[in-house]
């Protein structure tokens, strides 16, 4: 079911003649019903995409979605709005790819400009031991029919004249480049999910903080909140950084550690960068946003947290190496710095699936990465909700595989962290 | 050049010295003591900036950094630097700065017409459009109209340092309560550190004509700072904003150390430094912003914050304009009417949008003969390029007028600056005095004085920061001190401030916020009909506050509204979070001094110099600066590897093994706790002899190789790859203190306390063996994988006979200092024999051509000892090891992983790329990765491309042709195992 | 910036030192099951608050210790041993 089409350049054009007095509301805030057929938890871009998924494909619209603030508050807002499918395993380019092509339908789907970027997205190896890796990775990008083109240095160096590819402490001895890579506008994507949503009836409730499960015969049967208890069979779980907290209500284990990564954004200047640089041996990562600001991100805490503030050394480091590789952008001045609590698994891979709990799912795990995922992350949600069975893409993502040892350590198989 | 206006006597500037300088290409003067700001409003510039999405004329509105306006494209080239606050920029000679974000200029700009369209723009309009066909079409246009200054496009000619502190109390801020602060504590002989961001002490006394002990304010300031100056415990840091409060009462703050000097500056002085401050109590004495007041057309250049009139007249001795109309709902803008008055300054007419008008003040106001005009408002503004006229009317009802002035002197009342005490986690409360947030609950060891903490009036803000200080100096146990005598005359009775948030009664369209971001009271009402009614939705949907002054002078105001669109309590909508920094930070200060060589220690050998000199081409490997080759004249690295590589085979060749990973393991347990380390046994390995072994992590994946080698019964030399030695060490002490508490163990890491020089071929023995003292080379006395110490040419040698090239070897390590020597020694001893050095790259070739397991580029972070054929070893072992557990889970186990083999391809003239797959196909024809090539070199021994890989079950392929696939080619190639020259090793026995 | 107090060298930086996770996990022993070896390997309390973990001053004495810290204010409740039993701990939450 098509989502209306109430944006567009010609409505602008009216209601700029009515004073924009007539636009309806991106979403509705109802009062919570006494009982739902599913309840998603967490009003973040996956748990958005989750219940607009379970609405649009499934049919399933008696659905509410619980957020213990403002929606697209969490990590869908603190992040670095990096979009691509450069994975190395096969199930992750498949489970990223379907993302990424979700995403390129989006802004007409959901009727609301996402402005996303292809701006392009470049790995740089810095290394001899980075060559060899890197086209490993872009070899096995392209094995999937994956677009992906290796560069030498003087095409990084055309591609990025910013960059200062031979001057740096470790310069650049290639890279390779997904052009269908690049950034989106986070809040947009959850307002977007939301705005469809809540068109095909699901009801949106911010401020409800969930404070417990009813449970028994090990099947989910209400979800406490602080706004009155809710009944349901069926519970989606999308709360990115707090999943430990979640599953520790419901009685389940979840192999994570909450930390906070750190990320900082620029005054807007006039364009200078109009790729995305990610360097995983001098580490970090850097884009200009649309409105001018460079979008920089690095490191997380090196410890568990739940602060999602921001601190110096991570930032310290951060800029370090962005500096190492855009020695021009020195004058260039920090005006906004933060964290956001992510949710990493052993592997660096999401978790997606059916959990110990009858009619309890979850979608979580998705480390520093997960905007680039929210599409898939609400699809293959959504669809395991519905027919209670993973969807198989999101088979080797089960919580099983800490047990089988069968991880998807894309870390580990890249040498490199997302 | 054009000249000032005559400037007010009695301020802080210096007309002795006149600055010249230049704006948008033209000359102007100022003189030293002037900011930016100040030197072109003097000059009657008032346009200094446009609007980010309109291109409205916009001239200065602050005087501090709060400024939203102002924006200037400062210097030229490699010096030049976007979004600088003309307010904070102080004058120096030959000064150039731009505006910027307007074209040809911020005078006259094209995009002016955008003000045309402007029912177009509302908030997030572009969310509703540009999606046809798609943003790609729209985005590059949108992108060149965004943005502000401009980058430089040249690498910064200056440098940044950092600088580390500890101090008992920081101060934040130099004003009246910050200065009374450090006096108080001064004399308690504990660290203090006073950081003030203005280029003088005095705060806001810089501003206000005010008295302390019956004298000038400044006076007093002069007074305090020549006492701290005379207590060694206090340091008082200038031109310096702290920028963040991070975790554990850590501060940060950037120094602006000589950007008052502009590009003259000299090269020693760092531009800016950046402290890192750990404080064990801060006092944040930082002040108050006052905020405008929203009404329609209030950004016409020539609105400007009733406090900034009075800093540019009191402190510079401008005026700035020639009339002025002050409107206000509460006291303290009456004393711009008061300072201008008696300055001679015609005051039009002061405007309270308060029925009950000014308390004291406002007599003092009437009695200057100024008109009063309580209860109105101000319902708009004429003048294109600047502030003509403004129009009032009562509030009431009744005829509105008309009254010429230049200038509109505005104030909304004032917030503490509470950026700081938000940061560091302390809660905040709304107080209905001030109708602004105020510190309330503090979580770290800070507490904020005078304005800061919403006090008013000079007499207590003094008061404040003295007790603020006495109660920080009693929690770090100092005996209270006695009060600071220090009095200000009794501050004026006011009325109480009536909040006048914006103008309901007018067209929002047009009354501004956020400057910076063009952001209107519409907007906000806009959102909240679509829903957008979180404080934190609003900010990002009209994006108000976002920009470079983060919401100084809007956020309270735009919050206020929201509650009014809303029908809540401003309480009850609450702030956005304050996040660092309080106020933006240059990146390179951020830095520091670590970029270039300091960005990463470069790890040398001792035989560093000699390398260069034989030509080595260098490059970093794991963090060390070693050989790649040797180039010859004529020579590249491809025909230099291959010569090295043949050589090796040949005969005699030199290689530096330094970096060898070396850790002694030392203990009565040390057997035991190394049996539970390596998956080989380890206890049956005798003194003086080697074993090759590997390690695992707790999920069964090997970290490391290397040879092991018992020295005596309870000491043993771990070997690890090169690079590795600090991970491994690491690890090993990690099983050791928090694992294996109970044995008996120490590891030293002795990896740079010697030099390794490997002497490799069949005439390393002859070679070596006049050289050698105090050990037997007889091939059966010293045979391969035997270890035995002595001297050579008299220095005490420990050698090891292992092998990575295939050719009999002997790894001889000698203290650091002396690994020069024994190259030297060995190289002069096998010039005859036409000795050669080889690099890093012929030994890789050397030790593919073996099919020896290169951890790291044959191994990816999947790979088990079972995939590297381990498997009848570790099932001849016992007892548990690091890992072993997990080599009996399904997935260890399973079928289909990936396994280290050979890859040869089919024409032996082709190379198969590194990192190119072996390609499986499923049913149905899909192709995946079946693992891939890891390895790849030419074998001068076989004449031929060989290599190794890590394939789907590889070693029972062995014969199968399969598809490889990267680089861009698909070529065919053979799986067979992974040694291919000298399979008996009969040359390692040599 | 977390000011940690390291037993043997007093108070330092946070980036002085390495967090090593969950303190006071029990390795099992070979003849465990698949469960119990993948809850060593991979289960975590994560909590939101009262952490128990350790700490090594990786550029400093190298030595490991143990820390109880609050998750969400950072606040370190004590520092012990690596053999010391847990110490009783004030109020956790900050």
């Amino acid at each position: 079911m098509p989502v209306p089409r109430t944006h567009s350049a010609l409505q602008l054009l009216r209601q700029a003649i009515g004073g924009h007095r007539g636009w309806p509301q991106f979403w509705r805030s109802p009062e919570p019903k006494p009982a739902y057929d599913v309840v998603i938890i967490g009003g973040g871009g996956h748990g958005l995409a989750t219940a607009y998924y379970l609405a649009s494909k499934h049919g399933i619209r008696n659905v509410a979605l619980l957020e213990k603030g403002w929606i697209g508050g969490g990590n869908t807002g603190r992040n670095t709005t990096i979009v691509r499918s450069n994975y190395f395993y096969p199930q992750s380019t498949d489970l990223y790819d379907h993302s990424l092509r979700l995403y390129e339908g989006l802004s007409h789907e959901l009727n609301i400009n996402l402005m996303l970027s292809q701006m392009g997205i470049l790995t740089l190896a810095n290394s001899r031991h980075d060559v060899e890796m890197l086209q490993r990775w872009s070899n096995a990008i392209q094995v999937q029919g994956i677009a992906c083109e290796w560069l030498e240095p003087e095409q990084v160096q055309a591609e990025v004249p910013a960059l200062d590819v031979f001057g740096m402490r470790y310069p650049v001895k290639g890279a390779f480049m997904q052009r269908r890579g690049g950034t989106a506008r986070h809040d947009a994507v959850a307002w977007g999910y939301a705005r469809g949503a809540s068109q095909l009836g699901v009801d949106i409730i911010q401020n409800c903080e969930v404070s417990g499960f009813e449970i028994s015969d090990n099947r989910v049967r209400a979800v406490h909140t602080n706004r009155g208890t809710i009944r349901t069979d069926k519970v989606g779980i999308a709360v990115a950084g707090h999943s430990t907290v979640l599953a520790t209500l419901a009685g389940f284990k979840l192999p994570l550690s909450s930390m906070t990564l750190q990320a900082y954004v620029s005054e807007p200047v006039k364009p200078a960068l109009d790729r995305v640089i990610n360097s995983p041996m001098v580490h970090a990562y850097i884009s200009q946003s649309d409105r001018g600001e460079m979008v920089m991100g690095a490191g997380a805490d090196a410890y568990f947290s739940y602060g999602q503030r921001g601190n110096l050394p991570p930032l310290e480091d951060g800029v370090r190496s962005i500096l190492e590789m855009f020695p021009r952008f020195s004058r260039l001045k920090m005006m906004r710095q933060w964290g956001g609590v992510v949710d990493i698994s052993p592997d660096t891979s999401p978790i997606i699936g059916k959990t110990p709990v009858t009619g309890m799912y979850i979608n979580c795990g998705w480390g520093t990465g997960g905007f680039k995922a929210i599409p898939a992350g609400g699809d293959l949600l959504a669809a395991t909700i519905a027919h209670d069975k993973p969807h198989p893409l999101a088979e080797p993502f089960c919580l099983d595989r800490f047990r089988t040892g069968r991880l998807v350590d894309e870390g580990a198989a890249a040498g490199v962290s997302h | 050049m054009s000249l000032p206006k005559q400037r007010i006597p009695g301020a802080r500037i210096d007309t002795a010295k006149p600055v010249s300088f230049f704006f948008d290409g033209k000359p102007y003067q100022g003189y030293a003591g002037d900011t930016l700001a100040s030197a072109l409003l003097a000059n009657g510039v008032r346009i200094l900036g446009r609007g980010f999405k309109l291109h409205r004329p916009r001239g200065l509105l602050a005087a501090g950094k709060e400024e939203p306006n102002a924006l200037v494209q400062l210097e030229e080239g490699a010096f030049t630097e976007p979004n600088v606050r003309a307010t904070l920029q102080p004058l120096y000679a030959g000064l150039h700065a731009r505006g910027q974000n307007a074209w040809p200029s911020v005078g006259f700009d094209v995009l002016g017409i955008l003000g045309f369209f402007k029912p177009l723009f509302p908030a997030s309009f572009y969310y509703k459009t540009f999606m046809w066909p798609s943003w790609h079409w729209y985005e590059w246009a949108v992108r060149r109209l965004a943005g502000l200054g401009k980058a430089p496009r040249e690498r910064d000619p200056q440098h940044y340092q950092r600088q580390n502190v500890h101090c008992d109390l920081l101060i934040v801020g130099a004003g009246p309560a910050g200065l009374a602060a450090a006096l108080q504590a001064a004399p308690s002989g504990r660290r203090i550190l006073l950081i003030d961001e203005q280029e003088e002490a005095g705060g806001s006394l810089l501003a206000e004509r005010e008295t302390i002990d019956g004298k000038p304010a400044m006076d007093w300031v002069k007074a305090t700072l020549a006492t701290l100056a005379g207590h060694a415990n206090v340091q008082v840091l200038a031109r310096s904003t702290v920028t963040g409060y991070y975790d554990h009462n850590v501060l940060a703050a950037v120094e602006r150390v000589s950007n008052h000097l502009g590009p003259d500056a000299p090269a020693h002085l760092p531009r800016e430094r950046w402290w890192r401050i750990r404080a064990g109590q801060v006092i944040l004495a930082s002040g108050a912003m006052e905020r405008p007041l929203v009404f329609p057309d209030n950004d016409r250049p020539g609105v400007m914050l009733a406090s900034a009139v009075r800093h540019y007249l009191n402190r510079y001795g401008v005026a700035a304009g020639a009339r002025t109309v002050v409107f206000t709902c509460n006291d303290s803008a009456y004393r711009t009417a008061i300072d201008l008055a008696q300055r001679g300054i015609a005051v039009a007419a002061v405007v309270d949008t308060r029925a009950g008008g000014a308390g004291e003040l406002g007599e003092r106001v009437r009695g200057l003969g100024i008109a009063v005009h309580t209860g109105y408002r101000v319902l708009g503004t004429r003048g294109r390029r600047g502030l003509r006229a403004v129009r009032i009317a009562p509030h009431a009802g009744g005829a509105a007028m008309n009254i010429a002035c230049d200038v509109l002197a505005v104030s909304g009342g004032w917030s503490p600056v509470v950026h700081l005490f938000s940061q560091s986690g302390g809660s905040l409360r709304f107080d209905d005095g001030l109708q602004a947030f105020v510190p309330e609950r503090a979580v770290q060891a800070v507490a904020a004085a005078g304005a800061a903490a919403g006090v008013t009036g000079l007499a207590a803000a003094l008061a404040g920061g003295a007790e603020a200080a006495r109660t920080a100096l009693e929690a770090i146990g100092v005996a209270v001190l006695p009060a600071l005598a220090v009095t200000a005359a009794p501050a004026p009775a006011e009325r109480p401030l009536e909040p006048f948030w914006f103008t309901p009664d007018a067209a929002p369209e047009y009354q501004w916020l956020d400057f910076q971001y063009d952001v209107t009271v519409a907007d906000i009402a806009l959102a909240a009909r679509e829903n957008f009614v979180s404080v934190e939705h609003v900010k990002r949907y009209t994006t108000n506050g976002m920009s470079v002054d983060q919401g100084k002078t809007s956020n309270i105001n735009a919050l206020a509204v929201l509650a009014s669109s809303t029908g809540r309590a401003i309480p009850e909508v609450g702030t956005t979070r304050f996040r660092p920094p309080y106020h933006p930070v240059t990146l390179g200060a951020i830095a520091g001094r670590g970029l270039g060589e300091r960005y990463a220690p470069r790890l040398e050998t001792p035989i560093h110099e000699r390398h260069l000199e034989l030509g080595a081409q260098m490059d970093d490997y794991g963090g060390w600066q070693r050989p790649a080759c040797y180039l010859q004249p004529g020579e590249d690295e491809h025909r230099a590897v291959l010569r090295e590589t043949r050589e090796v085979r040949r005969g005699l060749a030199l290689f530096d093994g330094s970096p060898l990973g070396k850790i002694e393991v030392r203990g009565p347990d040390a057997a035991e706790f190394l049996e539970r380390v390596y998956i080989n046994s380890v206890r049956n390995l005798a003194p003086g002899r080697a074993r090759y072994g590997l390690m695992l992590n707790e999920l069964g994946i090997v970290i490391d190789d290397g040879v092991l080698v018992r020295l005596a019964e309870d000491h043993f030399l771990v070997h690890t790859t090169s690079g590795g030695s600090g991970r491994i060490f690491l690890m090993l002490e990690e099983w050791l203190q928090c694992e294996w508490t109970t044995l008996r163990v120490r590891c030293t890491n002795v990896t740079t306390q010697w030099a390794t020089v490997t002497l490799s071929g069949r005439g390393a023995r002859d070679l070596l063996a006049p050289l050698v003292q105090g050990i037997d080379l007889g091939r059966e006395a010293f045979p391969h994988m035997h270890f035995r110490t002595g001297s050579i040419a008299g220095v005490p040698a420990r050698i090891l006979r292992a092998s990575f090239t295939g050719e009999a070897s002997y790894e001889i390590s000698v203290p650091a200092n002396r690994g020069l020597d024994l190259w030297d020694t060995l190289h002069q001893a096998g010039s005859h024999e036409g000795i050669v050095a080889f690099g890093l790259e012929a030994l890789l070739m050397l030790r593919a051509e073996k099919g020896y397991l290169h951890v790291g580029a044959d191994t990816d972070g999947t790979t088990n000892p079972l995939d590297l054929g381990w498997g009848p070893v570790i099932a001849k072992k016992q007892s548990d090891f690091i890992g072993r557990r997990s080599l009996t889970t399904p997935n260890a186990t399973r079928e289909g992983r990936l396994c280290f083999c050979g890859i040869e391809p089919l024409d032996p003239s082709t190379a198969l790329p590194i990192g190119a797959h072996v390609l499986d196909t499923l049913p149905g024809g899909t192709r995946r990765s079946g693992g891939y090539v890891t390895s790849s070199c030419f074998s001068p021994a076989l004449g031929r491309w060989i290599g190794l890989g890590i394939v789907r079950d590889g070693p029972a392929r062995a014969g199968e042709i399969v598809t490889v696939a990267g680089n861009g080619i698909e070529m065919q190639a053979r799986l067979r195992g992974t040694v291919y020259v000298d399979p008996e090793g009969e040359r390692l026995h040599a | 910036m977390l000011q940690i107090d390291c037993p043997w060298c007093g108070r330092r930086d946070e980036d002085e030192f390495t967090c090593g996770g969950q303190s006071h996990i029990e390795r099992p022993a070979l003849g465990c099951s698949d469960e119990q070896w993948g809850d060593y390997l991979f289960a975590r309390i994560n909590p939101k608050g009262l952490s128990l973990e350790r700490w090594r001053h990786t550029y400093g004495c190298r030595q490991w210790f143990n820390m109880a810290r609050d998750t969400v204010s950072h606040r370190i409740l004590a520092i012990y041993g690596m053999t010391d039993p847990v110490p009783v701990l004030p109020e956790a939450r900050a």
